[in-house]
């Protein structure tokens, strides 16, 4: 059980702020999801909850998403689900339970930087950045790689495009973590695959834009190498060669899905497509 | 658990409830050292629905909540909702589905939050509620964990409340009533 | 041995028993009154809490528990130098236990990941939980036996102790070479049969240590009595065994405990086994303050119980046109550190699966326990049986593959049927089986000749797979069930048992054999908790006895207790006892000769007293003559008038009566299962689509309970099948100790489970009434990866198969 020796609550932002900086050792709270699974006594527990981070504010550009939007939310956020695909949703919707995603927060979910995370996953496809309270804006790509600084991050920024988005992941059981997660999002006369659960936290491969709006068999065979040239290794939910495999599929997939290819065309392009690569590294 | 204990103020169960407690509390140990005993804990790592309780009306892991968090809402507990758990928990009973009973409580949360969440959410736009497919119910539901039944007994409750809580969705078979409770009644799917 | 024998006529009759009656507390379970044992332990209980051993082997150096003594709150701290030093076993079994004494409450050498190093008592939880981290202990880390397939003859031996007892020769424990019990069951010439085989496969299956995962992890609390005794209030399934356990432990007499059992929030056979009431008695006795010990999740995981891990060797024989001639089966079982339940579980691998092919020429069955340094296994649901169908029916299902044979087909052409006596299982007559007409019905339901094993849809392929599966009811000779039964005032009655009602509804399903007997509204039957001081022995609620045994031994009761209410009503009456009829009302006095006319067929007391008597002959109706004859009655006398009376002091003789039901057989249910699943071609994802199952559990007692058995049972397979992979770390430590990371099916993996029953009739059971508990576990593993082998041409044989498995193979 996490233990609080301290428990603040400041009413804006900047206040927050100064605390994070004032009190060693001090930490934001998120959902609250997994207190109980650590052990440690954070000496100053800093609660945003005063402070006006749970909404999301649609403007002409973007939609800004409050880090302490819950998963419950942002999967019942018609508008933003409409104008991005419906990838947030179909990636949260499997997180172990209304009752549970009515308190993660987004803020947790992209702040901590998980590996198995889906909401990264599919925000990272998206045109994303993350507002940081001293920072400023830095795109969620850059985050991901960003050390674990003294900041608070208080929005999530999804940019407006026409995206075409398509959001797949496999788990070993319905609610469990992903074993692999692929966002695929065309955006910007590009297709954007971000790469989750391999079980290190996702990454973005940007397809050249050679790569077309409707892809074929070949395109996609070169998508789906670089997509398996990542690094992937093994744990409790998948073999490195599985996450490997599989990763390459889901990335197929997800960009027939968001190229508007029936399930049967892209099983058909899949299935070609496979065929391909096999005979390649068969003569490899 | 800290040392700065906090004062909260919060509805228990339709009564005021004022406490000096820990803020790292979770407001599952706080409503079952106040006599809240439906709510239960299975895990400990927020998978199992079983502490499931009401705040400010919405289904929550009771689990995950520090009481820090609880001051000034208002937080329901199976405890307050006898009459309106009434008519599910027959469903249950009649279908012998609460097995060990366990986990049933915060079930009975999810599935009342629920249905209230699809009142509201049909209100809001101005049509009839409709009963939630099984599939819907399967998805809703996910998070509450039962070892007993295998979910097929559950499943038949709620078929059995929904069709009497809710007027079928337009275009839907009229015919949603439950499954005769009868030991040769496998075939009903077939 | 004494059980009624009665005819499948009798059926025909039934009003109560089969009814969809409604669980006797459904009612307070569903509104969350406080009924187990963490809601009513008393608020002054000291928090128990345990230090678990990090090293999977290991002595204890030196334990320095003085930091942890200064801790405000805490009230004591025990180690090994504290506790008695006399071994026992923690089985819930009957007394002499078949599992070897091998265990103290703390041990100077830990044995696994889990093992109990300290105990901690403390006025809170926050002190407890405090102490436990300034417990200094130096450990001599010792060689760990980690692969239980190298256990035997290893250098490092796990219980070499001076103290160690076993009870019987007959499990051939021999423990210097981590040895727990071996065995073999040898019928016919393998040799012969398996050269007259034209086709032989051989294949090895593993099943893993899957955690039984009922939502209440183990609890109990204990306090000490105005006389001084200890009681210990535990969710247990086996509060008399917990009785011996307790007393032996703390080197006590038995009659200084008791043990009372609560609601319990489930249990299947984790809780057959005493993980935790040792330590809250023994704090209670050394304080002699209530205390109590309420284990967390991680806890339950990875230091209790789980199912016996196992490996099996099979290797079957077959002619060309598929008659299996020969089965041999060699099982290895993984018993982990200590050694409950070890020399029994593993002889259901064998006995319970290799008699469905009992035309075989020959079998043998052979078999080893050893010890490692895991957590101890103990008793699952299905206890051996489904390791061991596992194997037995996936190498059916590989043989029919291999023959090119449809699998039920192969079935229908060797499975065991009725009237037959058999070799593998004790040389037993079966008296009930209709285990054909389960699997056609099974067919049937699943489309299975209309739709063919194998079918492409696209993206996946959707297959058929399917299992047979037998199990026991009670252990024969071994397990005792009794009840009383009391007229109370008004006329309704008391049923007190020892059997436990752990959610199963057996509290219910016995008032109903009652209801049944006594020829009256369930409602009027009352029935209540178990405690050992008040409650009639019975050996508890496991090996699928309770149904069965317990049951037999209600209707015994019932039948003593209608014939004292006759002698009653005829004293007050003026006629003779065998004059009066009891309706279930009233007691009804008839001129002399014209019941024993009426009821001719109901004279006899025959008892059934050895599986070779003859069954037809003692045949005889449970009713002790219910129905009235044409004639009126020469007078009349209502139920509640003698209950009054007898209550009422003067001529009052409260009556009770009681039933006792131990059985020398254990009459075998059966069952078939049908999956119906989805396998991506591409990922190896499986889902389940449909699973059909069909049962023969006699006669079905509770047609609500029965069938959530079934739908319960099932879904805990497909857990078992698919996704609860239970991993350990290179040093011994559990990785799956959560719901996080081992994965219960949630509804959403769970297809629609359809169940029927096709009911032979038990004649040794009550109204024909076998068991349902456990058997219902055992089909969907073997059934789920034939239907998998059938999608992708991978035979998975190592459990769970998870979606790489099925897409690479093993």
């Amino acid at each position: 059980m996490l233990a609080f020796a301290r428990y603040e609550r400041p009413a804006t932002v900047d206040e927050a702020l100064q605390l994070l900086h004032s009190k060693r050792g001090s930490r934001v709270l998120g959902g609250g999801m997994w207190m109980r699974l650590s052990k440690r006594t954070v000496p100053c527990v800093i609660d945003l909850s005063d402070c006006g981070l749970n909404t999301i504010e649609e403007t002409d550009g973007a939609f800004r998403i409050g880090a302490y939007v819950t998963l419950r939310d942002l999967e019942r956020a018609d508008a933003f689900n409409e104008a991005t695909g419906g990838v947030l949703n179909a990636a949260v919707q499997d997180i172990v339970g209304v009752q549970f995603r009515r308190l993660a927060t987004v803020g947790g979910s992209v702040f901590g930087r998980f590996g198995f995370s889906d909401v990264l996953c599919a925000l990272l496809a998206l045109d994303t950045e993350v507002e940081l309270a001293e920072a400023g804006r830095v795109p969620l790509a850059a985050f991901m790689n960003m050390p674990y600084e003294r900041d608070i991050l208080t929005h999530v920024i999804v940019r407006k495009h026409a995206y075409r988005a398509s959001y797949q992941c496999l788990r070993k059981a319905a609610t469990d973590f992903p074993t692999i997660n692929v966002c695929a999002a065309r955006w910007g006369g590009a297709w954007h695959l971000a790469v989750g659960a391999r079980p290190a936290k996702a990454r973005l491969v940007v397809a050249a834009h050679s790569l077309s709006e409707r892809p074929d068999s070949a395109e996609l065979a070169s998508i789906v190498e670089d997509v398996r040239a990542l690094t992937y290794s093994s744990n409790l939910w998948g073999s490195e060669r599985y996450r490997r495999h599989l990763a390459g599929v889901l990335a197929a997939r997800a960009i027939a899905d968001a190229a508007g290819y029936t399930e049967a065309e892209a099983d058909a392009l899949i299935a070609t497509l496979e065929a391909t690569i096999e005979a390649k590294e068969v003569r490899a | 658990m800290s040392q700065n204990l906090i004062e909260v103020a919060l509805t228990l169960n339709g009564k005021n409830v004022t406490a000096r407690v820990a803020p790292d509390t979770t407001l599952y140990t706080f409503v079952r050292e106040r006599g809240c005993a439906s709510v239960k804990c299975a895990c400990e790592t927020t998978n199992c629905g079983l502490c499931t309780v009401w705040l400010d009306g919405s289904a929550v892991l009771s689990c995950a909540i520090p009481m820090a968090r609880v001051n000034g809402r208002e937080v329901t507990t199976l405890e307050g909702l006898r009459e309106e758990s009434a008519a599910f928990a027959r469903c249950l009973a009649e279908e012998g589905a609460e097995q060990c009973g366990f986990c049933s409580p915060g079930l009975i949360m999810n599935v009342l939050a629920m249905e209230r969440e699809i009142r509201e959410r049909a209100a809001g736009q101005g049509v009839e509620p409709t009963a939630p497919t099984d599939d819907e119910l399967n998805a809703y539901l996910a998070g509450n964990l039962c070892r007993c039944t295998g979910y097929e007994g559950q499943r038949r409750a709620l078929r059995r409340y929904v069709a009497e809580r809710f007027a079928p969705a337009a275009g839907t078979d009229q015919d949603v009533s439950p499954a005769p409770a009868t030991a040769t009644a496998g075939e009903e799917r077939a | 041995m004494s059980m009624i024998v009665t005819r499948a006529e009798e059926r025909a009759h039934l009003t109560h028993l089969g009814a969809a009656e409604v669980k006797k507390d459904a009612a307070a379970l569903l509104q969350g009154k406080p009924l187990f044992t963490a809601d009513i332990a008393p608020a002054n209980a000291l928090t128990v809490k345990i230090l678990h051993s990090p090293h999977a082997h290991a002595r204890i150096t030196s334990i320095d528990t003085s930091r942890a003594e200064r801790v405000p709150g805490v009230v004591a701290v025990y180690t090994y130098r504290d506790v008695p030093q006399r071994r026992f076993t923690l089985a819930g079994q009957s007394y002499p236990e078949a599992s070897p004494y091998d265990r103290l409450i703390l041990d100077q050498v830990v044995r696994y990941v889990g093992d109990e190093v300290a105990i901690v008592a403390a006025e809170t939880e926050e002190a407890a939980t405090k102490a436990l981290r300034l417990i200094k202990v130096e450990y001599e880390l010792l060689d760990a036996v980690l692969d239980f397939t190298q256990a035997i003859d290893n250098p490092t031996v796990i219980h070499p102790e001076d103290n160690y007892h076993v009870n019987g020769a007959w499990i051939n424990n021999d423990r210097m070479r981590n040895i727990v019990s071996s065995g073999l069951s040898e019928h016919g010439d393998l040799d012969e049969a398996f050269a007259a085989s034209d086709v032989v496969l051989e294949r090895t299956y593993h099943t893993l240590a899957n955690a039984q995962a009922m939502m209440e992890t183990f609890q109990a609390f204990a306090e000490q009595d105005a006389y001084g005794r200890i009681t210990v209030t535990s969710s247990t399934q086996v509060p008399f065994h917990v009785r011996r356990m307790v007393a032996g432990a703390l080197d006590i007499p038995q009659s200084q405990v008791r043990v009372i059992k609560p609601r319990i929030g489930g249990g299947f056979g984790a809780k057959q086994s005493g993980c935790v009431e040792i330590f809250c008695a023994f704090v209670t006795a050394m304080t002699g303050r209530p205390s109590k010990i309420l284990y967390t999740r991680q806890e339950t995981c990875s230091a209790s119980n789980s199912r016996h891990e196992m490996q099996m060797q099979v290797k079957i024989g077959a002619t060309r046109d598929g008659q299996i001639l020969a089965i041999d089966l060699y099982t290895l079982s993984n018993q982990g550190a200590y050694g409950e339940h070890g020399p029994t579980t593993v002889g259901l691998s064998g006995h319970k699966t290799l008699p469905l092919y009992n035309h075989m020429r020959a079998s043998r069955f052979a078999f080893d326990v050893v010890y490692t340094n895991t957590m101890p296994a103990g008793a699952f649901r299905g206890y051996g049986a489904t390791q061991g169908l596992f194997a037995v029916e996936s190498a059916v299902n590989e043989l029919a593959d291999t023959l090119g044979m449809d699998p039920c087909e192969l079935r229908l052409k060797n499975i065991v049927r009725e009237g037959e006596r058999l070799p593998q299982y004790d040389d037993n007559t079966l008296y009930s089986c209709s285990l054909e007409a389960c699997l056609t019905r099974a067919m049937d339901m699943i489309g299975w000749r209309e739709k063919g094993m194998v079918r492409d849809m696209g993206s996946h392929v959707r297959a058929l797979g399917v299992a047979l599966a037998m199990q026991g009811s009670a252990i024969a000779g071994i397990d005792i069930a009794s009840v009383d039964l009391r007229l109370e005032e008004t006329g309704f009655y008391t049923l007190s048992i020892g059997a436990t009602d752990m959610g199963t509804g057996c509290d219910t399903i016995l008032a109903q054999f009652a209801a049944e007997a006594l020829g009256c509204p369930t409602r009027r039957i009352v029935v209540h908790g178990v405690d050992t001081d008040v409650s009639p022995f019975d050996t508890g609620s496991y090996a699928s006895a309770t149904t069965y045994l317990t049951g037999m031994a209600v209707v015994k009761a019932a039948e003593n207790l209608i014939a004292e209410l006759r002698a009653r009503a005829a004293e007050h009456m003026g006629v003779a006892a065998e004059d009066v009829l009891f309706d279930g009302e009233r007691l009804l006095a008839y001129e002399p000769g014209v019941l024993a006319q009426a009821s001719a067929a109901n004279a006899g007391t025959a008892e059934f007293s050895g599986i070779y008597d003859d069954v037809d002959a003692l045949a005889r109706s449970y009713r002790v003559a219910t129905q009235a004859p044409a004639v009126e009655p020469v007078a009349t006398l209502s139920l509640t008038e003698l209950a009054n009376e007898l209550a009422a002091g003067g001529n009052g003789d409260c009556l009770t009566a009681h039933g006792a039901a131990s059985s020398p057989t254990s009459p075998p249910p059966f069952m078939a299962g049908i999956a119906e699943v989805d396998v991506d071609k591409l990922t190896g994802k499986i889902d389940v689509v449909d699973y059909v199952a069909v049962v023969d559990c006699g006669t079905v007692a509770n047609a609500n309970l029965a069938r959530v058995q079934v739908e319960g049972g099932i879904a805990q397979g497909i857990g078992m099948a698919l996704t609860e992979d239970v991993q350990y770390s290179v040093h011994g430590r559990m990785r799956t100790d959560s719901f996080m990371t081992y994965k219960l099916p949630t509804r959403m993996d769970i297809p629609p489970i359809r169940v029927d029953f096709v009911p032979s009739y038990e004649p040794t059971g009550p109204y024909g009434a076998k068991s349902i508990g456990e058997i219902v576990i055992n089909t969907p593993a073997p059934a789920i990866a034939s239907a998998v082998a059938h999608a992708t041409g991978h035979q998975v044989r190592t459990l769970p198969i998870t979606p790489e498995k099925a897409l690479f193979g093993e």
